[in-house]
């Protein structure tokens, strides 16, 4: 490959290169306003609006079935996959809207990774795993390169140690707490600016969410990280911000210590004191 | 009384016994059933049982061994006339007895002996009928007796009716495996006896084909050569051709059904796609024939290319376009099995949608397709019609697709067909074929199911 076409694939494979080098760690990186999400005819989502910023965890809380998940699940368009779902409003990333009809999915999900409920490897390679990100953007010239992304993001999801000696073996057959560590590092392969998780814990066990949510403490220094989450306490320990929501509207937004300490409205404070849900 | 108007009675009785049998179960309990162990039905069902099945048993094993004791009986009386015929003979001598007590037609005019066997005979069969009758009804009514006798509140109605309803069900299945086994053995025994008169290595790796054979001496025909290589290349060369045209067209059709496919489009395409499937093979043999042959023939007249009209390009077309069906609804299948959150996570990492088909759900689905695909080719292997129309009939050792092949399976149709003597080699030759083929479809349905149940429980 010539160093020009280098030079393309990696600019238009990383559109954020640019967004890096101004300094904006002031402004959000995502600012959604009036967001309403629907099933067919059903409301999921009523007029949400949240600021999500930079370098910091935002854990969104609330019980089963509030449109924490769905909300999640705007901000890299990944709603789009189900037919009969419809989204109005405007969610900004950097100032751009991501429903604008000029704007690639594609690019968007490489800017926006995420981490599902249920670690989800691909029935591939731990290195094949890690690599296919990089891989299918174009982000390693060559092969040596390409090993050192896999080593980083591995090193960065805190799973080097225990796989480096067998990354030739099937990411399936990792133990569920370090499945999930892989699809972190294969979310972190692809050098996103921001990392949506969905309840990354739920199916794991005390020890393995405590190395996750170690994990996501360290990644917040170069990542804006969106956690979904059932556990409060985990919402309590992670995150730096909170949203609470409740029947499809989001009740409250606030400092993780605020909302857990001094809750201004009556309903977050029924959910964390454990009146329902 | 005739048979069947013996089963039908018994079959009333069974059905008056089962009324009886529910009403005495209720009449025990004073109409509390709740005391009762079973439901009153299962004691109606008890007593039917009871009385229709020993009765329908003593039938059928009378049915079945009536002829032979009638026949030995019949040996008896005829006594000397018997005596020195040989069993040819003797066995057109009863069918004449037959015909004359049945009032057919008879193969020579009746003399006394002869009607007075008929007679006898007419007279046995209306002793044997009349027994079976009196012991079927008297069977039938000892057993509903019995067991309407024998109905009290703690009788296990229920457990012994599951019980033969259990041995029917065993029963059925045992008759299917029976017959598979049948099948095969069969298979074995005469191609035993068929390589008894041809060496197995001549018939394995000989390389010409043509088993028409002399019958007596001064006829023009063969010698009978039973080389089947060219068969085997036939067959293997029309279903290469016919994998090579469903193999892609099935494949991409799985992929946009199961991908890319709205639900309505769906919901149209993937049943309509299926009715390829229900087409009979002899239509699908007719428009080879008719239809496609002539077409691959005049276009390759056209490109100057000499195509004959029972080509293998013909023939292994139409049968790709039989076996799409197959293909495609296995490979969809496969394909919608993959979780939905392989595609999440690839779409999650920014990947577009035929990324993530290439390179996450068909390697995924891999082993599921090339389960499919092998079924698709036993399927191929062991199709008949189409070849018997669209192919030749000329065992040629060729792999030219436009030249005329002929098959494994046109040969144990053509070598079957009319009036055939069934000891000669050339008839025992279809039972080797035969032998050959299943060989190689059961081994390729083996290796192709066990991939395919390997594949499912991967995710499950």
């Amino acid at each position: 490959m010539s160093a020009i076409d280098a030079e393309t694939v990696r600019a238009t494979a990383m559109p954020k290169s640019d967004a890096a080098t101004v300094n904006r760690s002031n402004v959000p990186a995502f600012v959604a306003e009036g967001v309403n999400v629907y099933y067919g005819s059903k409301q999921a989502l009523k007029d949400v609006a949240i600021d999500i910023n930079r370098n910091q965890v935002t854990a969104l809380i609330g019980p089963s079935g509030c449109g924490k998940s769905t909300f999640l699940r705007c901000l890299n368009r990944m709603n789009d996959i189900i037919d009969i779902c419809r989204v109005t409003g405007n969610i900004l990333l950097d100032g751009q809207d991501i429903y604008d009809k000029q704007l690639d999915v594609v690019q968007l999900r490489a800017r926006v990774g995420m981490v599902f409920q249920k670690p989800n490897p691909f029935p591939k390679s731990i290195y094949e795993n890690v690599a296919y990100g990089p891989r299918i953007h174009g982000l390693a010239r060559s092969k040596a390169e390409l090993d050192e992304v896999v080593q980083t993001s591995l090193e960065r999801a805190g799973l080097w140690k225990e796989v480096s000696d067998r990354l030739n073996q099937p990411g399936t057959g990792l133990s569920g707490g370090q499945q999930q560590r892989l699809c972190i590092a294969r979310a972190i392969a692809v050098q996103p600016e921001v990392i949506l998780m969905d309840e990354p814990c739920s199916a794991l066990d005390p020890i393995a969410t405590a190395k996750i949510e170690e994990l996501i403490d360290e990644l917040r220094q170069n990542f804006t990280i969106v956690i979904v989450t059932h556990s409060m306490q985990q919402a309590a320990r992670v995150s730096q911000r909170t949203g609470f929501f409740h029947l499809g509207v989001l009740v409250e937004t606030g400092d993780t210590e605020q909302i857990f300490t001094n809750p201004h409205d009556k309903r977050t404070q029924d959910y964390i004191t454990g009146r329902f849900g | 009384m005739s048979v069947t108007t013996l089963l039908i009675v018994l079959l009333g009785l069974s059905a008056i016994g089962y009324y009886l049998g529910r009403a005495r179960s209720v009449r025990t309990v004073a109409g509390r059933t709740a005391e009762l162990h079973s439901l009153p039905s299962y004691h109606g069902y008890y007593v039917a049982v009871w009385c229709g099945l020993p009765a329908l048993l003593l039938v059928l094993a009378w049915v079945a061994i009536e002829p032979d004791i009638i026949r030995s009986l019949l040996i008896a009386k005829l006594g000397d006339a018997a005596a020195g015929m040989s069993p040819q003979a003797l066995g057109l001598m009863i069918n004449d007895v037959r015909n004359l007590a049945g009032g057919s037609l008879v193969s020579r005019e009746p003399d006394p002996v002869m009607q007075a066997a008929a007679d006898y005979y007419n007279h046995l069969r209306f002793l044997s009928r009349l027994a079976l009758t009196v012991f079927g009804l008297g069977l039938a009514m000892a057993g509903l007796t019995y067991a309407w006798k024998s109905i009290h509140p703690r009788l296990r109605a229920r457990n012994r009716v599951e019980k033969v309803v259990i041995v029917a069900l065993i029963i059925c299945s045992t008759i299917a495996i029976l017959t598979t086994i049948g099948i095969v053995l069969s298979l074995i025994f005469e191609s035993a006896r068929f390589f008894t008169k041809v060496s197995p290595l001549h018939f394995l790796f000989g390389l010409e084909w043509s088993p028409q054979i002399a019958l007596r001496a001064g006829q023009v025909g063969g010698t009978g050569l039973f080389g089947a290589v060219p068969l085997f290349v036939g067959t293997l060369l029309i279903a290469f051709i016919a994998m090579c045209v469903a193999m892609p067209l099935g494949l991409m059709a799985a992929i946009y059904m199961a991908e890319y496919a709205d639900r309505r489009v769906r919901a149209f395409a993937k049943p309509a796609l299926e009715i390829l499937a229900g087409i009979p093979t002899v239509v699908y043999g007719f428009f080879a024939a008719l239809t496609v042959a002539p077409f691959v023939r005049d276009t390759g007249a056209s490109l100057g290319l000499q195509i004959s009209s029972e080509s293998a390009l013909a023939a292994g077309f139409v049968m790709g376009v039989m076996i799409i069906p197959f293909v495609s609804s296995l490979s969809d299948d496969v394909i919608t099995a993959v979780p939905q959150s392989m595609r999440e996570g690839s779409y999650g990492l920014g990947a577009t949608r035929s990324e993530t088909i290439r390179r996450v759900i068909l390697p995924a689905a891999l082993p599921g397709i090339v389960g499919g695909f092998l079924l698709a080719i036993s399927r191929a292997i062991g199709e008949t019609m189409i070849v018997v129309m669209a192919a030749g009939l000329s065992a040629n050792l060729s792999v030219n697709p436009l030249e005329a092949v002929t098959t494994v399976t046109v040969q144990i149709a053509t070598l079957l067909v009319g009036d055939q003597e069934f000891d000669s080699p050339k008839t025992l030759a279809a039972f080797a074929l035969g032998l050959v083929l299943f060989c190689v479809t059961l081994v390729l349905n083996i290796i192709a199911l066990r991939i395919v149940t390997r594949y499912r429980e991967q995710y499950e």
